[in-house]
């Protein structure tokens, strides 16, 4: 997901430790945090994959006057077949990265997206595998490379019925 | 305090509980901070219903996540270089998941030493849900 402007904060990074159950002070103690190496708050290993909420075309969220496909009074906020989310898109199928160094409460990161490979499997029980490569590179405030993440989805091909 | 490189040997193995009875509200948070809000892990009804799965389950992200605990633990704050995982089944709640680092490596790059891990993550039926590896910088 390409996001022009990613603030990392002690904020989100405090709840997002929090929802990893990782309680290291270095995620939210910014006093305890200056005794450590980083001498900073600190994001955890995997707090990149949040840019996704500066990503204002992310399409797993829901967006405000827009139909979302979770349920409410139906199963279903969405028409089947309208294309508004269907089944709930691809899976997650593996993630990489790599760290140039790793970012702090004040940085303002930026995420510039490439695909890379795609190729297709025959899944185990029928259908095909749809793989895609994503390579999604975060600099800071300096154009630094920070972070460099390589993610790869997977869509099932899934008999009509069992589709939204 | 990092790991040091006169401390640790191949063959090495590092281990933690991640979570046991994984709870939905978990998964929510995750949800919440992370900005992924699939309703595949967090609306029970949509997910059963509509995408026909037996229920919610967690964002591979959350299990990689959790998994990182283990690694920034053992190697320190602002060690790890690389980390890379395979989301090998999938997560659901009640889960409890146990991690596990094996150290693969232990060398000098340009004068820094560099350990390599093997991560696998696997639940209470001993099922392997996540896969990979992980580099860190030591201390001499």
């Amino acid at each position: 997901m390409a996001v022009d402007r990613f603030p990392v904060e002690y904020s989100h990074i405090m709840m997002f430790a929090r929802s990893v159950g990782d309680p290291n002070p270095i995620y939210h103690d910014p006093e305890a945090a200056k005794a450590t190496e980083p001498g900073a708050v600190i994001a955890p290993p995997t707090f990149v994959q949040s840019s996704a909420q500066f990503d204002p075309d992310y399409v797993l969220r829901p967006k405000i006057g827009a139909p979302w496909f979770g349920s409410g009074k139906n199963p279903t906020g969405v028409a089947p077949g309208s294309g508004g989310g269907g089944n709930g898109g691809g899976l997650h199928a593996e993630q990489h990265y790599e760290y140039h160094r790793h970012p702090q409460a004040g940085d303002v990161l930026t995420a510039t997206v490439k695909p890379g490979e795609s190729w297709e499997k025959q899944g185990r029980r029928g259908g095909k595998l749809l793989f895609q490569e994503t390579i999604t590179e975060y600099r800071d405030q300096n154009g630094e490379l920070v972070v460099t993440a390589r993610g790869i989805g997977v869509r099932t091909e899934r008999p009509a019925t069992s589709e939204a | 305090m990092a790991l040091k490189a006169s401390e640790v040997k191949v063959g090495d193995v590092f281990s933690c509980v991640l979570v046991e009875d994984l709870k939905r509200t978990q998964i929510v948070q995750y949800a919440g901070a992370s900005g992924d809000y699939n309703p595949l892990h967090t609306d029970e009804i949509f997910t059963k219903e509509v995408a026909g799965y037996p229920s919610v389950f967690a964002h591979g992200m959350l299990t990689m996540g959790m998994t990182a605990r283990l690694l920034t633990d053992t190697v320190g704050d602002g060690r790890l270089t690389r980390y890379g995982v395979r989301f090998t089944a999938q997560v659901w709640p009640g889960d409890d998941l146990s991690a596990k680092a094996t150290v693969t490596a232990v060398q000098d790059v340009d004068g820094v030493a560099i350990a390599e891990f093997d991560v696998e993550t696997t639940n209470q039926d001993g099922a392997v849900v996540l896969s990979g590896s992980a580099a860190a910088r030591l201390d001499p």
